[in-house]
């Protein structure tokens, strides 16, 4: 798997949702990734964008969602930018915790840590960026976060 | 594939037959709308087949859980039939496999409701 990187900027929409993970599906298939892999990467990217459209830009039609795919031989790379407030981390709940089990939200970003080896997610006052690895080679042998 | 439901009553039971994706906008919304008519008309017993449910996202675990808390506060009861490996995963990693009653046969999940 030789480089390769390609950039979407996207409008805040839901049909920007289903194209992120549509791309996220073809890109990671084309990567060799097997279909397990591939429906785990594009759930973590829908799971990512939802938070950009939804939480970070809010259906704001004067803010986008940028989506980067990088393609090396050792991984693959998403990364997904929103023109939000910035994520409080903080605030992210357990929702394994008992009484979190049945709230009807805030199941997101722990899909995405579930399916992805490695998750950055960096928020700002101008935005969140979260980036999202999954290495060719399986997952990584020590823990799933490198920083938050 | 977007979301599509049928109904069906079994012995005072109505299974509610899904089929497609549970994900954020229109096929939450369409679960939603049909439990809150299930209700509407006193059909309390709800078994929704998910047997061909070949995705849900997170928005589409939440709609299952306000749909499972909706129907008990109403004192009635759902239950979850023919889930697919997917949706049986992630029902494993979000720990909500113990809290839904979960069946594998339609005949033995419809015997399971309270009479």
């Amino acid at each position: 798997m030789s480089g390769h990187r390609v950039s979407y900027t996207l409008d805040s929409t839901l049909d920007t949702v289903n194209s992120a993970e549509e791309v996220a599906s073809r890109i990671a298939t084309e990567a060799g990734f097997e279909d397990e892999e591939v429906m785990k990467i594009a759930m973590a990217v829908r799971e990512a964008a939802v938070n950009a459209v939804l939480h970070g830009n809010a259906y704001d039609p004067g803010k986008k969602v940028q989506f980067d795919f990088e393609r090396t031989a050792q991984e693959l790379v998403i990364t997904i930018r929103d023109q939000g407030k910035g994520l409080d981390l903080n605030k992210v709940p357990d929702p394994l915790a008992p009484e979190n089990l049945l709230k009807t939200s805030g199941r997101g970003i722990f899909l995405i840590r579930s399916f992805m080896d490695q998750v950055e997610i960096n928020p700002s006052q101008t935005g969140t960026e979260i980036k999202l690895i999954k290495h060719v080679h399986g997952p990584s042998a020590d823990g799933k976060e490198a920083s938050q | 594939m977007s979301m599509k439901t049928s109904t069906r009553q079994v012995d005072g039971v109505t299974i509610v037959d899904c089929s497609g994706r549970i994900t954020l906008g229109e096929g939450s919304v369409i679960l939603r709308d049909t439990v809150r008519d299930l209700l509407g008309k006193g059909n309390k017993k709800i078994l929704l087949n998910l047997g061909d449910v070949n995705y849900i996202d997170s928005s589409g675990i939440g709609e299952l859980v306000s749909a499972y808390t909706t129907v008990k506060n109403q004192g009635g009861e759902l239950k979850l039939l023919n889930l697919t490996k997917k949706v049986h995963d992630l029902l494993q990693i979000t720990k909500l496999y113990t809290v839904f009653d979960v069946k594998d046969d339609e005949t033995a999940a419809v015997k399971a409701f309270a009479k």
